[in-house]
């Protein structure tokens, strides 16, 4: 250990006390973000802890990652510089549920697995079924932005987190929105701190609002030869009066990698999930077989589920799988209005081929597509080849006004790819968001778009 | 009230870049626009009328040029004075921006200009089986581009989200004169949800151009439930436990017997005269799902004492069911020189106790004090009636005002749950937010106009800790107000 990370903990145990600082380099290593590791983690357990440690962080210009589980560190560009890692694992607690008026609040360290279990006791949920589900933390779940598959009916995180309170990069402990369901009050600076990656602030306290738990749910699991036809079953429970909790369309790679794919491989398939009562349900499974055969199903089946949400529980993990299919996986991120999406799916398709890379896709019937690139190696080789089919795919993105970004792929290739898309006119305005929250420049440096 | 004269420089060229017949400027002009749907006045300087974003590019740059304040203005029937030109100015009216520009049914999305009134597009795409589902009650006159500013709601936001929730995409003029885009109509754009941060912003922003919305299916059924009861405390536990019970109705209404009394004089929607509350439920979706939800719903307001539970047989009872509601404060307004109508939010459990705490500080003060409010958001609308020509009666329905929203905040809640801070509540803003909140929430603001031309006075509070009641200029008459 050097003379500067020995004093760096030293400062630091004065501010969160001995107990919570970690400076031993085997342990400090596991906060690693693309190569790079911490003199220090500390492990705030309050707000204050929090504020005081980033006021001391921005006066000596040291750049500061939050994290969680640390599940989703390598998500957006390394850290320019990383001095410390502000672990919230210990902030963990729920500081208030009020299961009449659905509204939850909590701290960012909590696993959504704990926050699962004390909702299913009123029989409510929060619709965030999401990457690394066994260890994912509700702050590392917001600071992200990674969706779950229940968007289909829930929306994303944007539409039901009520308030946000978190520091600042000036070690400002502040706030936005509120802890009731409807609320205009002040302007939503906690939008801003969804999916940002922690460069807006570091997240003390979350309030969402919960749902109730449907009765039953029952998935199925539709088999197509060809992705025309699953998109065509898509488009069809769009203008059906269906009102699927989960519609999700999986290439046989992302069925075989999540355990979903139906019994006889097809190469396509539609997993999509209803919610309600038995006669409700029943409807639902009538209309959506009808739909299946005029849009050239080879078989609808239904999917066992033995708890709620089965499917989507394993979904979820596509991209976790697909990282650890292959030592190189790059995971793709297109996002097209649903009428693009059989065109995107092509190209991508098409493009992976040319570059003669195995690939998986998980298409969202809201129009959100994870492209899994799986070359068999880490090579220089294997980079060039997903640096061919990834340009190429974002260049037809973009011509069909989709959005694209690389949320993972190996650190290394990261100086070499388009890891956050093509520029936006609207970096100008988010450069001059960062300064005002960050004006050290001591939040995650680097790490989100534009070298944000 | 601000002096009505304009730099006549200023005006030779906003007629020249507009043509005269797109600049109102006499006194006798710009009266109407001194108003909104809030009991604030202010008298801007001169209307313009733009009909193209580079008209707004154009009008931005020269109240720049000219240090001229700016407040964009879509029909005018907001509720906290969001477009009224507190420090005077020019108001930038969309009235002639009112295309929709694109129904993209495949792709359940619409590109409309910010002038479109609310209810027309959902009118415009409701052959094609979808709507836009934000619905205040003044729809068929309020603008998207309004609502964008204000994030509004309405009764159907229950299950179906407000404003925020609807919106995808934007095409703003910066107070620079720049022309931004943020997000995109398809879902996730990468980086920081700017049109998230806009959406409510209350014009202080920028001025919007263009807005890209979700459009959402209509459901296949829909029942309608009308709930009598003898006691406001049995209607507001019904609420409490149909959410218990695990639905989310579509919309769950409430208004108490004095306010029903109002409207069933003025529209004769068949409320009884002599109940103390009812509940005005619909529930929506799959024909089985409509029905079953109906009947648990139906079931829970039984148990709750309710004396008689209607269900709107066909399309014309519902219609004329929500009539009575969306028209209460036009039938209010016809009560009383001036009424006020608070926005207070409050979690939902805490209904009963809150209005027993109304209607307490209604007899306080010697008002009558009407309840018609969005029961299953928690989300108030006490009304109450006074005479504002009497400085007594204004300064005390001030006072009972801000003690019901006081009560709000000791609960939880929130000052405004769909109309805005505005300059009606701004200086209340120190009861929910720090002043190091408060700066934040400043220099965010001062990112996208840091001259502060742009709507000035608005949202946050113009002096540092500041918690006084200030008296409002003489009030206006009630005008078709909405919620």
């Amino acid at each position: 250990m050097t003379t500067a990370s020995t004093t760096l903990s030293a400062r630091i145990a004065e501010i969160a006390g001995l107990q919570n600082v970690i400076s031993d380099p085997a342990h400090l290593a596991a906060y690693e973000i693309g190569g790079k590791i911490p003199s220090a983690a500390v492990r705030p357990e309050s707000a204050a802890h929090i504020a005081d440690i980033v006021r001391f962080a921005a006066a000596e210009k040291l750049a500061t990652v939050p994290c969680g589980a640390r599940t989703k560190l390598g998500m957006g560009m390394p850290p320019r510089q990383y001095d410390l890692a502000l672990d919230m694992t210990r902030l963990d607690r729920i500081v208030a549920y009020d299961p009449g008026d659905m509204t939850l609040s909590v701290e960012p360290g909590i696993p959504l697995r704990r926050i699962e279990n004390a909702l299913v006791e009123h029989r409510q949920f929060l619709p965030l079924i999401v990457p690394f589900m066994d260890r994912a933390t509700a702050g590392g779940t917001i600071a992200s932005g990674v969706d779950s598959p229940l968007r289909q009916f829930y929306g994303t995180a944007r539409d039901y987190v009520l308030g946000i309170e978190f520091v600042t990069g000036d070690g400002t402990l502040t706030k936005s929105g509120g802890r009731v369901v409807k609320n205009v009050s002040g302007y939503d600076l906690h939008k801003l701190m969804i999916g940002a990656l922690g460069t807006l602030g570091v997240l003390a306290k979350i309030n969402l609002r919960t749902f109730p738990l449907p009765a039953a749910t029952r998935a199925f699991v539709a088999a197509f030869d060809a992705a025309a036809g699953a998109i065509a079953l898509r488009h069809a429970i769009a203008r059906s009066p269906l009102r699927p909790l989960v519609v999700e369309i999986l290439s046989h790679g992302a069925a075989e990698l999540t355990s979903t794919a139906p019994s006889y491989k097809p190469p396509w398939s539609l997993i999509a999930s209803f919610a309600g009562n038995a006669e409700i349900l029943e409807r639902c499974a009538r209309d959506l077989h009808r739909m299946a055969e005029q849009s050239g199903a080879a078989a609808v089946e239904p999917i066992r589920e033995e708890r709620l949400f089965v499917a989507s529980r394993r979904t979820c993990e596509f991209v976790p799988a697909a990282l650890a299919s292959s030592p190189g996986a790059a995971i793709l991120k297109l996002s097209v209005v649903p009428a693009n999406m059989l065109e995107i799916l092509d190209a991508a398709a098409k493009a992976a081929d040319a570059a003669g890379l195995p690939w998986a896709a998980l298409a969202r019937g809201v129009g959100v597509i994870y492209l899994a690139l799986l070359p068999p190696s880490r090579s220089e080789e294997a980079l060039a080849r997903v640096a061919r089919a990834t340009n190429n795919i974002f260049a037809q993105c973009a011509a069909l006004d989709g959005n694209a970004t690389i949320p993972w792929c190996p650190s290394e290739w990261k100086a070499a790819l388009p890891v956050w898309g093509p520029e936006r006119g609207d970096l100008g305005p988010m450069r001059a968001l960062k300064k005002v929250f960050d004006p050290h420049g001591v939040l995650a440096p680097g790490r989100f778009m534009g070298g944000i | 009230m601000a002096p009505a004269t304009i730099d006549p420089r200023l005006l030779r060229n906003l007629q020249k870049l507009l043509g005269r017949d797109a600049v109102l400027h006499k006194p006798e002009d710009l009266l109407l626009y001194e108003y909104d749907g809030s009991v604030e006045v202010a008298r801007p300087n001169c209307v313009v009328f733009p009909r193209t974003a580079e008209d707004v590019v154009g009008i931005v740059r020269l109240a720049k040029r000219h240090n001229t304040p700016l407040v964009g203005r879509g029909a005018g029937t907001g509720l906290s004075g969001g477009a009224i030109a507190r420090r005077g100015g020019i108001v930038t009216s969309f009235a002639r921006m009112n295309s929709i520009l694109e129904v993209d049914a495949e792709n359940q999305r619409a590109r409309v200009q910010p002038g479109v009134v609310n209810s027309d597009l959902s009118l415009a795409v409701e052959h094609l089986g979808l709507h836009f589902a934000p619905d205040p009650s003044s729809q068929k006159a309020c603008t998207i581009g309004g609502n964008v500013s204000e994030n509004s709601g309405g009764p159907h936001t229950l299950a179906y989200g407000v404003t925020t929730n609807h919106v995808l995409a934007l095409e703003v003029v910066l107070p620079s004169g720049e022309l931004v885009h943020f997000g995109s109509a398809a879902l996730d754009p990468a980086g920081y949800d700017l049109t998230g941060l806009f959406v409510g912003s209350e014009g202080t922003f920028g001025l919007v151009t263009e807005i890209t919305v979700k459009l959402t299916r209509l459901p296949e059924a829909t029942k309608t439930l009308l709930a009598i009861y003898e006691s406001v405390d049995d209607a507001t536990e019904t609420v409490v436990e149909i959410t218990a019970r695990g639905i989310t109705p579509a919309a769950c209404e409430m208004m108490d017997g004095w306010t029903i009394r109002a409207v069933e004089d003025y529209v004769h929607a068949g409320f009884p005269l002599d109940c103390a509350a009812v509940l005005l439920i619909e529930v929506d979706g799959l024909r089985e799902a409509a029905e079953y939800e109906a009947a648990e719903v139906a079931d829970v307001c039984r148990l709750h004492l309710a004396r008689e539970v209607r269900v709107a047989r066909d399309a014309r009872e519902r219609d004329l069911l929500w009539k009575g509601r969306k028209n209460a404060f036009g039938a209010v307004g016809r009560l009383s020189p001036t009424y006020y109508t608070q926005d207070g939010v409050i979690p939902r459990t805490k209904l009963p106790a809150t209005l027993r705490r109304v209607s307490e500080i209604g007899k306080k003060y010697g008002f009558s004090i009407g309840n018609i409010f969005h029961a299953g958001d928690g989300n108030l609308h006490p009304i109450i009636l006074f005479d504002a020509r009497d400085k007594r009666q204004f300064a005390n329905a001030v006072a009972a005002s801000d003690e019901i929203i006081r009560f709000c905040i000791d609960l939880g809640g929130s000052i405004t749950g769909e109309h805005g801070v505005g300059m009606e509540k701004d200086r209340l803003m120190p009861l929910l937010f720090s002043e190091v909140d408060l700066d934040l929430m400043r220099r965010v603001r001062d990112v996208f106009n840091p001259e502060g031309l742009l709507n000035p006075a608005k949202v946050l509070p113009t002096a540092k800790g500041c918690g006084e009641i200030h008296v409002r200029p003489a009030a206006a008459a009630a005008g078709p107000a909405s919620a």
